[in-house]
């Protein structure tokens, strides 16, 4: 700079005391430190972490994408109307006369959906990474909350639009809501404005959704990977055989690792951009409350749930098995292993195996269960409250335990595997069949909700 | 007077004075954190508006007994009901809200039943049900006749497992 002395060299030195584009080594690192943003970065990382295939990038384009909605959300803030009278009309405003409204809420809508697939993707590559283990086991939790702050996000912002397809699937979610013993009782008296879902609701599920939901999902971000950079960083990548190893050597952050974070986040952003630009968000007639449509259908990310509904007696599907499925994933960090496997894909060369085949039988006995159901469920059947409880319920349930407990016992005596491979194989087992239920409850139930093909 | 407390002796050495003052602290502590939580959770209670008369969730006034036929069913839109007149000439408020997972549920004249749309759950004219998965008859508003005019509360809709006599009320007998 010339005029280093001139008053606009001071104000730049008293914002800026360092070059703002580093020139050498020792100024990059000090760069690291300096740049708000970029302080939470060590000034080196093992270089094997750098490879794409370890992470896929799932974390980083999660933070991404709550960027851009929290950006999209902002503007749109500033035309959405969140009362019951004019919500349907300012999105209709939205879409036609504010300049690249159409695109802004499209943006919003797809990148809402992108990020419960991107963070579901993520939770699957810490978990088969072994990335859970001492000392992430903490990090998981956060992880596990900032997962139900998503679907609190994704389910509050589902209903603002106010059209029949937003009023119906929120009203048939919250009615899953009343099969939770005496608490399911207290939220409905909380969300619901008397019987139905009315203005208090939107009052309360916009609040939740433009306040709530980002303050928490901030903090819960920042202690996420302040937690990532106290580990030390990533799981180093490594072959089952190979030992994990202590000092890997390191190179600079920058511009190695930001390099690849910055083309994988530009990557994104075009791609959702074209998409936002090509197709719709949809916007069906506005909510009629007297017109239920058939079918109605809870948002994709419950509708394994819904689809549970049609099989299990309502208190088991809605309360007792999403329970104990979440408190054994809560629990996976600090259940005993024989091993820390982390840094290796699928634990070891027989948890390939075992994993696969566990994937194999979920993907055959799910669908072999859910036909017989409909079967012995066949609408017209005698109607009272306790057998059901058993029949629907408890005895299911057990079969269930039963099938996962010979399949465990089986590989366990076939393959001499270690408590690793085991948890590995239970996890596999229940995503698959969740998955299974989760396409069933999205394109295989039509009018009526019968089963049904979709061709 | 300071009195320090000796770090060899642990706990046992707080004065008495101060463990009693430090329990006190806490004790209003958690005091104000109930009463904060209290506060926000005050928050959350959805502000009923008046009930508007003639409104959902006020006092509607649907006719007179003699213009509805006996073993018929009229829909009230604006009240979320349905007022069903039995064979006997009793009434029924009867909420349109299927007790499954809430879909509005339209009377089919032609089965002569509540069908439900969503999963096909299936209730009579006084709301029992006839078919899964609902497993609990719709719930009802209180009905009132005044003067050979009948009128339903729908400030509050009443759960029921399944119908009972005393659910159905009927004009007073003119001589």
């Amino acid at each position: 700079m010339k005029h280093v002395n001139s008053i606009i060299g001071r104000v730049r030195r008293s914002i800026f005391s360092d070059p703002i584009i580093p020139r050498d080594e020792s100024e990059r690192k000090r760069f690291l430190r300096r740049v708000l943003l970029l302080h939470f970065r060590p000034s080196t990382v093992p270089d094997k972490t750098l490879r794409f295939s370890l992470t896929w990038g799932l974390g980083g384009m999660a933070v991404v994408l709550v960027l851009l909605q929290i950006s999209t959300g902002v503007l749109l803030k500033f035309v959405y109307e969140p009362t019951t009278i004019a919500a349907y009309s300012s999105i209709q405003t939205l879409i036609h006369d504010v300049p690249f409204g159409r695109l802004m809420r499209n943006l919003h809508h797809w990148c809402a959906h992108l990020l419960v697939l991107i963070i579901v993707l993520h939770m699957l590559r810490v978990f088969f990474t072994g990335a859970f283990h001492p000392p992430r086991q903490f990090n998981w939790i956060i992880g596990f909350m900032m997962f139900g702050t998503i679907l609190a996000a994704n389910f509050t912002g589902y209903l603002l639009p106010w059209d029949q397809l937003a009023y119906w699937a929120v009203t048939v979610s919250t009615g899953m809501l009343e099969y939770w013993p005496w608490i399911g009782y207290l939220f409905q008296g909380v969300i619901l404005d008397g019987a139905d879902i009315g203005p208090a609701t939107l009052r309360f599920f916009f609040a939740v959704h433009t306040a709530i939901v980002p303050i928490i999902l901030l903090l819960l971000m920042g202690f996420h990977f302040w937690r990532i950079r106290k580990a030390g960083g990533l799981v180093i990548p490594r072959q089952p055989e190979e030992a994990s190893i202590s000092h890997p050597s390191r190179i600079p952050t920058i511009p190695n690792l930001i390099l690849r974070e910055m083309v994988v986040a530009t990557t994104l952003i075009a791609v959702v951009m074209v998409w936002s630009v090509l197709v719709n968000a949809p916007l069906a007639d506005p909510a009629n409350p007297g017109l239920s449509p058939n079918p109605t259908k809870a948002p994709w990310y419950f509708a394994g749930l819904q689809e549970m509904l049609m099989h299990f007696h309502p208190v088991f599907a809605v309360c007792i098995i999403p329970l104990m499925v979440g408190l054994v994933f809560l629990a996976i960090p600090y259940l005993k292993y024989e091993s820390d496997t982390g840094g290796v894909w699928f634990v070891s060369r027989v948890g390939r195996k075992t994993g696969m085949m566990a994937a194999v039988i979920a993907l055959l006995v799910t669908p072999l269960l859910i036909l017989t159901s409909e079967k012995l469920m066949a609408p017209g059947r005698e109607v009272s409250a306790m057998p059901s409880f058993f029949m629907s319920g408890l005895l299911p349930l057990v079969l269930l335990f039963v099938i996962t407990g010979v399949f465990i016992w089986f590989i366990r005596k076939r393959y001499s595997v270690s408590s690793n491979e085991s948890i590995q194989a239970v996890f596999i087992l229940i995503l698959t069949a969740f998955v299974v239920l989760t396409m069933t409850g999205i394109w295989f139930r039509g009018e009526g909700m019968i089963l049904k093909v979709p061709w | 007077m300071i009195k320090k407390p000796n770090p060899e002796k642990g706990k046992d050495s707080v004065p008495p004075r101060r463990k009693f003052l430090n329990k006190l602290w806490a004790f209003l502590g958690i005091v104000a954190l109930a009463e904060f939580i209290w506060v926000v959770l005050s928050y959350f209670k959805p502000i009923r508006n008046q009930e508007a008369r003639g409104e959902f969730g006020g006092r509607i006034m649907a006719g007179t007994v003699g213009s509805f036929l006996p073993n018929s069913v009229t829909a009230f839109p604006r009240g979320h009901f349905y007022l069903a007149c039995l064979k006997d000439g009793g009434f029924m408020a009867i909420h349109r809200k299927c007790t499954h997972l809430g879909c509005t549920v339209p009377w089919v004249e032609k089965e002569q039943q509540f069908i439900c749309p969503c999963h096909s759950s299936a209730f009579d004219i006084q709301g029992d049900v006839i078919r899964s998965p609902a497993n609990r008859a719709l719930d009802i508003f209180s009905v009132v006749i005044e003067n050979n005019v009948v009128f339903v509360d729908t400030g509050q809709a009443f759960r029921r497992n399944e119908f009972r006599p005393e659910q159905v009320v009927y004009p007073d007998k003119k001589i």
